[in-house]
């Protein structure tokens, strides 16, 4: 549904995408993983003919995104990052505006229906300046929905909603990345794993990592680090852990306040031996948790594991708590 | 052509929520009321000094000279502000073309300001009650169609310079810069130049609303004249937004 060749876009100098190849067919929920500034807004202008590209091409629902533009854009539902909204106009106008926009035959009636989908049927008569940001985010949901479009394109969906609305919206995103084809653009590791069946990790234009979820979980536990606490002293305990056989590092992480890092190679799970030494110990065991690697981690590990193969065994770099 | 209607009905329906068209609405139908009133009050204290019976000049002139001063308060967010509050990117990746876009934004404004030009011809209809026999009445046609000409030719530009900013002040001050070059600037070089000044005199947009229709006079160089600034608006107004999805 969504094909790139060499896909790039040069602003002045600045080359935002460089030469993307990807494909998301129906029914696949896609995730660009990135942090900001990494093309991903770019990229997704280029396929909802916002903007065409430097050099590449893309096909979206088997339509050039440069020579058949109109066609695309009628397949594509688009969610732009800054979701665009009038905000002088009430719900209701501004969805029947847009079903206009795109000659749905029976305006009032999908207006109504996407309203129902994204749970705003009761707020259709109020105006958009008086909606909460989370609201907001939906009536622009509901606006790249309307049209049951083939192919949605989501620039950060989840942006500035609240836990519960997170959740309503990624389930909505599943709902309809059955029989659709959805793109999504997220800067948070745990979403993307939680509602995508393929994520694509770019960095600086490029594509870092191409895999689904599981096998990245597993990419990236070339280690893990694990945050233990007890009450009081732990140095005499940090000294103990390091004699456990698999244990790869600990760091104390202040003096006398009993908290440290400890980490492990991937396979055998070492958190039990780990805790029964401390109880063994007469320690008061107050805290362990794994440590999730944040995204700047996550692409030195990633860059890092592409280039190099036997690098993969060098520990993270320590966190700062 | 469906595209278009949608955009300039949203257009005009804009209109009617915000304040600034209804001032521009009311400030024009205002001050023509005055003119209109002063005028008569003249006729009617000096029944025999004054050579002319009373004609729909009256109300033309000013209303055309309002609408040149009022038009880039009505044209500076037509686009301006969509490119501000970021909606430009929903209307740019809705199935829709940027002529359609452009189009429908100057066509909103322009059903705007016939309505605020329908509404001013009550001035002729009361004028034409007041003077037996009646006013000349294809004279006040040919100076309604001259205001429309007008109007249709000063949105245009004006919807064109819309979309080159980005910022709505800069928008309004371009747009009322090129409208007072267009109404008495560019025909001045006629008077200095030896020849070749019947070129600055055709495009001097006051000399063609008030030598030509403003006189009972339509030509079809003159009609010609501000159908060209109409579509000059339109294609540069369209090219604007076009050279936006390039850089």
């Amino acid at each position: 549904m969504i094909r790139t060749t060499d896909l790039s876009k040069n602003f002045g100098e600045r080359r935002a995408v460089d030469g993307l190849n990807f494909e998301a067919r129906q029914g696949e929920i896609l995730g660009f993983l990135g942090p900001n500034g990494a093309g991903k807004t770019t990229t997704m202008r280029m396929l909802t003919g916002y903007m065409p590209p430097t050099s590449g091409t893309a096909t979206v629902a088997g339509f050039d995104v440069v020579k058949e533009s109109i066609d695309v854009r009628r397949r594509v539902g688009y969610l732009p990052e800054t979701v665009p909204l009038y905000t002088d106009m009430t719900v209701y106008d501004y969805l029947k505006f847009m079903a206009d926009l795109r000659h749905l035959p029976n305006g009032g009636n999908a207006v109504d229906e996407t309203l129902e989908m994204v749970g705003l049927s009761d707020r259709a008569s109020g105006y958009i300046r008086n909606l909460s940001k989370g609201m907001r985010q939906r009536v622009g949901l509901a606006q790249a929905l309307l049209h049951k479009p083939e192919v949605l394109i989501l620039d950060e969906p989840t942006i500035g909603l609240d836990p519960a609305q997170i959740i309503e919206v990624r389930n909505l995103i599943r709902e309809i990345g059955k029989e659709r084809t959805v793109l999504l653009s997220t800067h948070i590791l745990s979403e993307a794993q939680a509602i995508c069946n393929r994520i694509l990790i770019i960095n600086k234009g490029k594509i870092v990592v191409e895999d689904t979820p599981e096998n990245l979980q597993s990419r990236l536990a070339g280690a893990q680090r694990v945050y233990l606490r007890v009450r009081g002293e732990a140095d005499e305990l940090a000294g103990k852990i390091r004699l456990i056989k698999g244990i790869q590092e600990v760091n104390l992480a202040q003096q006398g306040d009993g908290a440290m890092e400890f980490q492990f190679a991937p396979g055998k799970d070492l958190r039990p031996e780990v805790a029964r030494l401390a109880i063994e110990q007469k320690y008061d065991l107050l805290e362990m948790r794994p440590i999730n690697l944040s995204l700047e981690e996550i692409f030195l590990e990633l860059t890092r594991s592409e280039g190099s193969a036997e690098a993969e065994n060098i520990p993270t770099k320590t966190r700062e708590n | 052509m469906r595209n278009i209607w949608t955009i300039a009905k949203r257009e005009f329906n804009n209109y009617f929520s915000s304040p600034v068209a209804y001032t521009v609405a009311f400030l024009i139908l205002a001050i023509i009321g005055v003119v209109f009133v002063l005028n008569i009050l003249a006729f009617s204290s000096n029944p025999f000094g004054m050579a002319d019976a009373p004609d729909s000049r009256m109300i033309t002139a000013p209303l055309a000279f309002m609408l040149m001063l009022a038009i880039p308060a009505l044209t500076m967010r037509l686009l301006a502000d969509e490119i501000r509050m970021g909606t430009m990117e929903l209307l740019m990746t809705a199935p829709l073309r940027d002529y359609e876009l452009v189009v429908g934004k100057w066509l909103g404004a322009f059903l705007f300001v016939l309505v605020v030009i329908g509404i001013s011809l009550v001035f002729p209809f009361m004028l034409n009650s007041m003077v037996a026999p009646g006013i000349d009445q294809m004279q006040m046609v040919s100076g309604y169609l001259g205001v429309i000409l007008a109007a249709a030719a000063l949105l245009g530009l004006g919807t064109a310079i819309s979309a080159i900013f980005e910022n709505q002040i800069a928008a309004f001050f371009s747009t009322l810069v090129l409208f007072v070059i267009l109404w008495w600037l560019i025909g001045a070089p006629a008077n200095i130049l030896p020849s070749g000044g019947e070129v600055f005199s055709y495009l001097d947009m006051s000399a063609q609303l008030y030598n030509n229709f403003n006189e009972g006079i339509i030509k079809l160089s003159s009609v010609l004249y501000f159908l060209s600034l109409v579509s000059l608006g339109l294609f540069v107004g369209s090219t604007a937004v076009e050279i936006r999805r390039w850089r």
